[in-house]
């Protein structure tokens, strides 16, 4: 660099006058094959690069990204799952001696850990060698850890009900959107539906609460159906729900098959409620 | 023409040096995969950024759309994935792109413990990276609810959860992320938005600047 007396500089700016060439280095003396980033490596990875983005495009039209319905905090039958890489610590929290009361060995003592060797792994392998080979402790612990996660991610997913989880999360679509929206919660029959406590099982708008109880908006079974029901319970629905007079039952009953809006009728008096559950009918057969 | 704008504000900025300093470095044959064919393994890293490019570019076009808001968020979602022209494209790119960072970000550490190049000289650069790893699943953590759908929230309460269970400082780190000690609602949502979107990137781009500039001055590691 030139000192000293003598410089010259562009205006009154500190930029010096002399100008650099602007020539890449020569890396024909280097060591084996080196290659000059810029711009012969660079349009090589540029290329990699593309056919990297063709793949992951082909990725996002042939899965589209996921959306469930709106989130709903009084859903008290939801199973939560994190994104996939989360999974391993979730299901760490699952067991007997990382969970409840020695939660903090799950959740803070072991991942501290394991990211805190890894964090100070220069340190805590601190030898010349470089081969994984020659350092079997390093090598040994950080395959360990990879497979205790791959593991851990296993168990999750195998224990995961993919099924359940699909069904309880899925879009309503408009048509049972609207019947939800029309559910009359003044009507006599509501008041029942909450004092009998349908309504924790059964959502506050008839809609379900996925894994505990199904949506009741759109019920293809008939008053007396639903009275049976009531009493006597279907599938995982135990009898004796129902605690109250006849006429009560056939009061909620009535609402129910209606659809939660008994004015406008729920099938059997006007004619266009009649074609709508028609269709709702055939997307279930679907 | 170009190179006359070039030399132009070359006189007077003086940029060359710069330039070649970003240009000008060695690939040498045991990290190029025209040479051998294992050195793929040193694209993992690149290929990480490669892909936080698109997600910071993808994340920029989605809050053309998103409302961070309890009542909007997920209608403005559904609006952008159904009627948004290309509107599955940009979500899809950043949802998958969200996945497949982490799976190169988790290549790309392997690939350096397992060649032993975190070693000294290099040991402030791995810690660095590891930094870059935890900002990662943090934007993967905040990105999840922003959706504000079943799974997003429900995932957050489970998360949220975990912070909780922290001794000492739980439930204050809990009440930071969010915004009260017992509600995930309103709060959260905003201040999830926030930190997805402000805050961890800004630190994202601070380390991925620290990352470069110390791998540039020390260059890659030589061959085993």
């Amino acid at each position: 660099m030139h000192r000293g007396k003598g410089m010259k500089f562009v205006g009154d700016s500190r930029v010096p006058a002399g100008r650099k060439p602007n020539i890449p280095k020569d890396y024909s003396e280097f060591p084996g094959k080196t290659e000059a980033f810029w711009p012969n490596f660079l349009l090589k990875e540029w290329l990699v690069g593309a056919v990297f983005l063709i793949g992951y495009l082909c990725l996002t039209v042939a899965h589209p990204s996921p959306l469930e319905r709106m989130a709903d905090p009084t859903d008290s039958g939801y199973i939560p799952l994190p994104d996939w890489y989360f999974l391993f610590l979730y299901q760490l929290l699952k067991y007997e001696y990382a969970s409840s009361e020695f939660t903090v060995i799950g959740a803070v003592i072991i991942p501290g850990l394991a990211f805190g060797a890894l964090m100070l792994a220069p340190w805590l392998d601190n030898g010349p060698e470089r081969k994984a080979s020659r350092r079997p402790i390093a090598s040994g612990l950080m395959i360990l850890g990879v497979l205790a996660t791959v593991y851990l991610t296993w168990e999750s997913v195998d224990h995961h009900d993919w099924e359940a989880a699909a069904e309880q999360g899925e879009m309503l679509d408009e048509e049972e959107q609207e019947a939800m929206e029309e559910v009359d919660t003044d009507a006599e029959g509501y008041q029942i539906f909450s004092d009998q406590g349908c309504i924790s099982c059964h959502g506050d708008q008839l809609q379900g609460t996925g894994a505990a109880g199904p949506s009741l908006y759109d019920t293809q079974y008939d008053a007396e159906t639903i009275q049976e029901i009531a009493v006597e319970g279907i599938g995982e629905m135990p009898a004796g729900q129902f605690d109250g007079s006849d006429e009560e039952l056939e009061t909620l009953a009535e609402y129910i098959a209606s659809g939660g809006n008994p004015d406008s009728g729920g099938g059997e008096s006007e004619d266009s409620t009649e074609e709508e559950a028609g269709e709702n009918t055939g997307d279930v057969e679907e | 023409m170009l190179q006359r704008v070039y030399e132009w504000v070359d006189e007077r900025l003086d940029i060359t040096p710069m330039w070649r300093d970003i240009a000008d470095h060695e690939v040498p044959e045991h990290v190029n995969p025209a040479h051998h064919f294992s050195a793929f393994v040193y694209c993992f890293g690149g290929l990480t950024f490669f892909i936080t490019v698109i997600q910071i570019l993808s994340g920029m076009f989605l809050t053309m759309y998103y409302v961070p808001d309890i009542v909007n968020a997920y209608e403005s979602v559904r609006y952008l994935q159904g009627d948004v022209a290309y509107g599955t494209i940009v979500r899809g790119m950043h949802h998958w792109g969200a996945s497949l960072v982490i799976v190169m970000i988790f290549l790309h550490t392997l690939r350096v413990f397992f060649t032993g190049a975190y070693k000294k000289p290099r040991e402030l650069n791995w810690v660095v990276g590891v930094l870059i790893f935890f900002v990662m699943l943090g934007l993967g953590f905040t990105g999840y609810l922003l959706p504000w759908d079943m799974k997003a929230y429900f995932a957050t309460v489970v998360g949220l959860q975990i912070a909780e269970s922290v001794p000492l400082v739980g439930t204050l780190a809990k009440t930071l992320l969010a915004g009260d000690p017992e509600i995930i609602g309103a709060q959260t949502l905003t201040r999830f938005f926030a930190i997805h979107v402000f805050f961890l990137p800004g630190a994202l781009l601070g380390l991925l600047a620290a990352h470069f500039i110390m791998i540039r001055r020390q260059g890659i590691s030589g061959p085993l």
